[in-house]
């Protein structure tokens, strides 16, 4: 099977394991990820404004390139798929912005939501099935306690991201489980590391960061996994002193096509 | 300066929300991870928004302690979607000229070897025009 695949500007740089374990793992589940030719940064958050309309082409280029080519759309960054997911509802379903978009896109040719977008943990249940993936593991993580960190970013606002219950989600659980390892079920999920906040004040970055962290420990986690380079980063400098993972990368361990990509 | 009715309306305009709905639960304010750091909570923004004080919304350091978590977005219960007036009110103070909040020379001492182009990617987008 082959897909859209957009990066993003932070899986090219700072967060390239995330980028190329999920590569390398989607090519063993039989999908290949065909980057997007010339796409541009999603802008990192999703900006609610009516009125911002330029700031949001970038995501609906990406999203037209994958319904041109039929393909669905699939992102690995929490904030990626957040702002073309969020970005994709408004083409839906806000007819004046849709309006404003397809005049500025009026040589390219229009478009109107038709995308379908999923972030990587989507593309495994929905596209390849955990049962599938489950039989696919050489290196079972069995005995292993995860902690499935959402953050904010991936499942809200529930009615544009579509990916799961937002306040109750599974989806990561089901993930780690397939893994063959322990998922452990915490309070602070789904809250906020802080965000970009760090940028303007890093000692409340530290605050809600600590926060999720101390609640994933006291939950017995071994270790917390996310999708979000921004999580990591903020989880990390607030002096984790429990390893922080990308999704991408237990999945190439537990595929076992973790080492070559090395090279 | 504007006047005060076409400042409420272009706020409420801009955020394509509509603060009338709003039951004054607090619930929003209860679940936002910014509470401590903000002057005006997020049940405040969708107030103040409706009575048309916006002068002081527009001059407070809340606007740049919001997350964008949309964890009052999700959980309000009447569907009032609060961060989207924080977004407009901000969107309107930093659209003047000279008020970016952020700019190239504040980033040097704030990046490290490990910052990530998504922090200072959404940190533009929400500080600076
Ligand atoms: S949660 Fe909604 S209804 Fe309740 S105070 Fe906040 S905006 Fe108003
Ligand atoms: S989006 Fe902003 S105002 Fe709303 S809960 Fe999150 S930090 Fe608070």
């Amino acid at each position: 099977m082959k897909v859209s695949y957009f990066p993003g500007c932070t899986l090219k740089n700072k967060a390239k394991d995330l980028d190329l374990y999920a590569l390398r793992s989607a090519e063993a589940l039989g999908v290949t990820l065909e980057e997007i030719e010339n796409w541009q940064c999603c802008g990192g958050v999703f900006t609610t404004a009516e009125d911002e309309v330029a700031t949001k082409l970038s995501s609906v280029r990406a999203l037209k390139y994958a319904s041109d080519r039929s393909q669905p759309l699939v992102t690995v960054c929490s904030a990626c798929h957040n702002v073309i997911k969020q970005t994709n509802y408004a083409m839906q379903n806000n007819k004046a912005f849709a309006d404003k978009v397809n005049r500025y896109m009026a040589e390219d040719g229009g478009y109107n939501g038709e995308a379908e977008v999923y972030h990587y943990l989507e593309m495994l249940r929905d596209l390849v099935g955990f049962d599938t993936l489950k039989e696919k593991v050489a290196n079972s993580l069995k005995g292993k306690k995860i902690a499935a960190y959402y953050g904010c970013l991936l499942l809200r606002p529930g009615k544009a991201m579509g990916m799961d219950d937002p306040e109750n989600p599974t989806i990561m659980e089901d993930f780690i489980r397939a893994l063959g390892a322990d998922a452990v079920i915490w309070a602070k999920r789904n809250e906020c590391c802080g965000g970009y906040i760090s940028v303007e004040s890093p000692e409340t970055a530290k605050k809600n960061s600590n926060a999720v962290i101390r609640n994933a420990k006291a939950a017995g986690a071994e270790m917390i996994i996310t999708a979000c380079p921004l999580c990591k980063y903020n989880l990390e400098k607030s002096g984790a002193d429990i390893p922080v993972v990308y999704i991408t990368e237990i999945l190439a361990e537990a595929l076992g096509v973790k080492e070559d990509t090395n090279a | 300066m504007h006047n005060t009715e076409y400042l409420r309306d272009e706020i409420i305009r801009i955020s394509g929300a509509n603060p009338a709905k709003c039951m004054r639960c607090g619930k929003c304010s209860a679940t936002c991870p910014a509470y401590d750091e903000m002057e005006y909570h997020p049940h405040q923004f969708v107030n103040m928004v409706e009575c048309g004080d916006i002068e002081p919304l527009l001059n407070s350091e809340s606007l740049y302690m919001c997350l964008s978590c949309f964890a009052c977005i999700e959980r309000c219960p009447r569907g009032v979607e609060p961060a989207k007036f924080v977004e407009a009110v901000r969107l309107t103070a930093i659209r003047q000229q000279g008020a970016n909040r952020l700019t190239a020379d504040n980033v040097p001492p704030i990046v490290d070897e490990d910052t990530p182009q998504q922090l200072l990617v959404s940190a533009f987008r929400k500080y600076t025009k």
